[in-house]
């Protein structure tokens, strides 16, 4: 039963961009149905380790456990396969397809069948339903943030990697995303973010760990934010 | 009736031959332009694909009697698995690196694919006898061999079937996703790696497919590939690298071109299209279907 509830264990991870060492032993646990925010400076490496868990790093070696899967040496798309989506910093909107083609493009992952239908994806960003026949590139940076979050829902993927899906972007759109991330709870996803925005973040996850030189240095509930707040501020401060 | 010293009907008759050349040309660069945008390979050997799939189909007519319309599909089947099984072996550990490096190790892989060829066959190529289609259509204002009415056909359909895979399909959406951004489809669990080995198996198989329909209207030989490499170069650099719609049109129009030219002034008829290029070039770098990229 343990291992079933542990969705993601990283054990020493360490992962290079051809010579640059980034990650230098990242170990932490997520269970099911937690979200959990990584927090740090630019280049701490936050993105890293999200990308690290899909293998999208140069090498890579320690542990990563998917749902119980050890997954190092495996391929992306095996690893993908176990059922992670992932939304990067940049987006990764295809200019070529259509809204809707890029919201139908990462395939459905095998025996699950969880994932949310192009109706309720809709309810929950109406935007996108207006833009659906639109080019990719023609959709506004807000819009492409949703579109970005909203193909992976598809696929009934459990666990999201979301990287910075705040970033840039107008209020009223981080609420809608953030109210969207509180549903995506409520019906069991397990989540890891990476964000700038820890007041965003606060409001959404269980657990935010700091990260610095490549390592986690620092893990908090929401609830110690306030008491920690000196700290906090010099964890983060540039 | 003559128009400017030509008679009409021999007018029409090398159009029509320039149609056939041009479909040839079109399929070649059809199939070049995939693997181009898929693999960012410039892929030298299509000439010499192209070669194997008309002696592949000679030879499955003469050496085992299969017939034209078995070969017609054995040929590039054979031909896309050699393909495939080269990008696994060769082009794979170099997609890294530098666009040269790519055309590079395809030159060399034609050298040898042309030197196979050279000592088997020699280089004057053998003659394919009767074509599979006999006969003639009159069209009213030309008569037209039936079965260069059935490569104009077959070409512009395989380049229809091309077209509406990759622009209106699913499969199609992977690969345009690919193109842009292979790392993040990968991520979303597609398997990127076979779907690379795929589209150049597809590509060179297009090639081996136009070489099968030129085997009984072409005497192919081994040297045939360069002059076809150099040509479909030509035609993607003039439509412009990326436009399947670009490609084919471009194909099929210098096929023309190089037509009329031999009407009226048959000494520039093999540059012509290399004329064509450097006017296209000095105006619009990108070619004339081609983005910005």
């Amino acid at each position: 039963m343990s291992d079933v509830q542990e969705v993601l264990a990283l054990d020493n991870l360490q992962a290079w961009y051809g010579e640059s060492h980034v990650l230098q032993g990242v170990t932490f646990r997520v269970q099911a149905g937690e979200a959990v925010t990584l927090l740090g400076r630019n280049g701490a490496g936050r993105t890293t380790t999200l990308r690290a868990i899909l293998g999208l790093t140069g090498r890579r070696s320690g542990s990563v456990r998917l749902f119980g899967r050890e997954t190092v040496g495996l391929p992306t798309h095996r690893i993908a396969r176990l059922g992670v989506g992932y939304c990067p910093e940049e987006r990764g909107i295809f200019a070529s397809l259509s809204c809707e083609e890029n919201l139908r493009l990462p395939p459905r992952l095998s025996g699950d069948d969880a994932g949310l239908s192009l109706e309720e994806i809709y309810s929950l960003f109406p935007n996108l339903a207006e833009r659906r026949h639109s080019p990719g590139m023609a959709l506004s940076g807000g819009e492409q943030q949703m579109l970005a979050l909203a193909r992976i829902l598809r696929t009934g993927a459990r666990l999201l990697l979301l990287d910075e899906i705040s970033e840039g972007l107008a209020p009223v759109i981080v609420d809608t995303l953030g109210e969207a991330i509180h549903a995506l709870r409520e019906r069991g996803y397990t989540i890891v973010l990476v964000e700038q925005n820890f007041h965003f973040a606060a409001g959404l996850c269980d657990r935010l760990l700091f990260m610095e030189h490549g390592h986690i240095i620092e893990s908090l509930t929401p609830a110690q934010l306030d008491d920690q707040a000196d700290r906090v501020a010099r964890l983060l401060s540039v | 009736m003559d128009i400017f010293g030509v008679p009409i009907t021999a007018l029409l008759a090398q159009l029509m031959i320039g149609l056939v050349n041009g479909c040839f040309y079109a399929v070649l660069s059809l199939g070049l332009a995939v693997i181009f945008g898929m693999l960012h390979v410039i892929n030298f050997t299509h000439g010499a694909m192209f070669v194997l799939g008309a002696l592949f189909s000679w030879a499955g007519l003469y050496y085992f009697d299969i017939n034209y319309w078995v070969m017609l599909a054995l040929a590039p089947l054979i031909v896309g698995v050699f393909g495939i099984v080269l990008e696994r072996l060769f082009l794979r550990r170099i997609y890294h690196l530098d666009y040269l490096y790519g055309l590079l190790l395809t030159l060399g892989l034609t050298l040898i694919i042309e030197g196979a060829v050279r000592s088997a066959f020699g280089v004057s190529g053998r003659p394919y006898g009767p074509p599979p289609i006999s006969g003639i259509t009159n069209l009213g204002f030309l008569m037209i061999p039936n079965y260069r009415l059935w490569v104009i056909i077959a070409s512009l359909l395989v380049c229809a079937a091309t077209w509406f895979v990759i622009e209106r399909t699913r499969l199609g959406s992977y690969l345009r996703a690919a193109t842009e951004n292979p790392k993040l489809v990968e991520a979303f669990g597609i398997n990127v790696p076979m779907m690379v080995s795929l589209t150049f198996g597809f590509g060179v198989a297009l090639a081996a497919f136009a070489g099968a329909l030129a085997a009984p209207v072409m005497q192919v030989s081994a040297l045939t590939g360069q002059t076809m490499i150099v040509i479909v170069f030509a035609v993607v650099v003039i439509g412009g690298m990326g436009s399947i719609l670009g490609t084919v049109v471009t194909g099929v129009c210098l096929g023309l071109v190089e037509a009329l030219t031999k009407v009226y002034y048959p000494e520039a008829s093999s540059m012509v299209m290399f004329l064509v290029m450097v006017l296209v070039l000095m105006v619009r770098p990108h070619g004339l279907f081609g983005g910005r990229e």
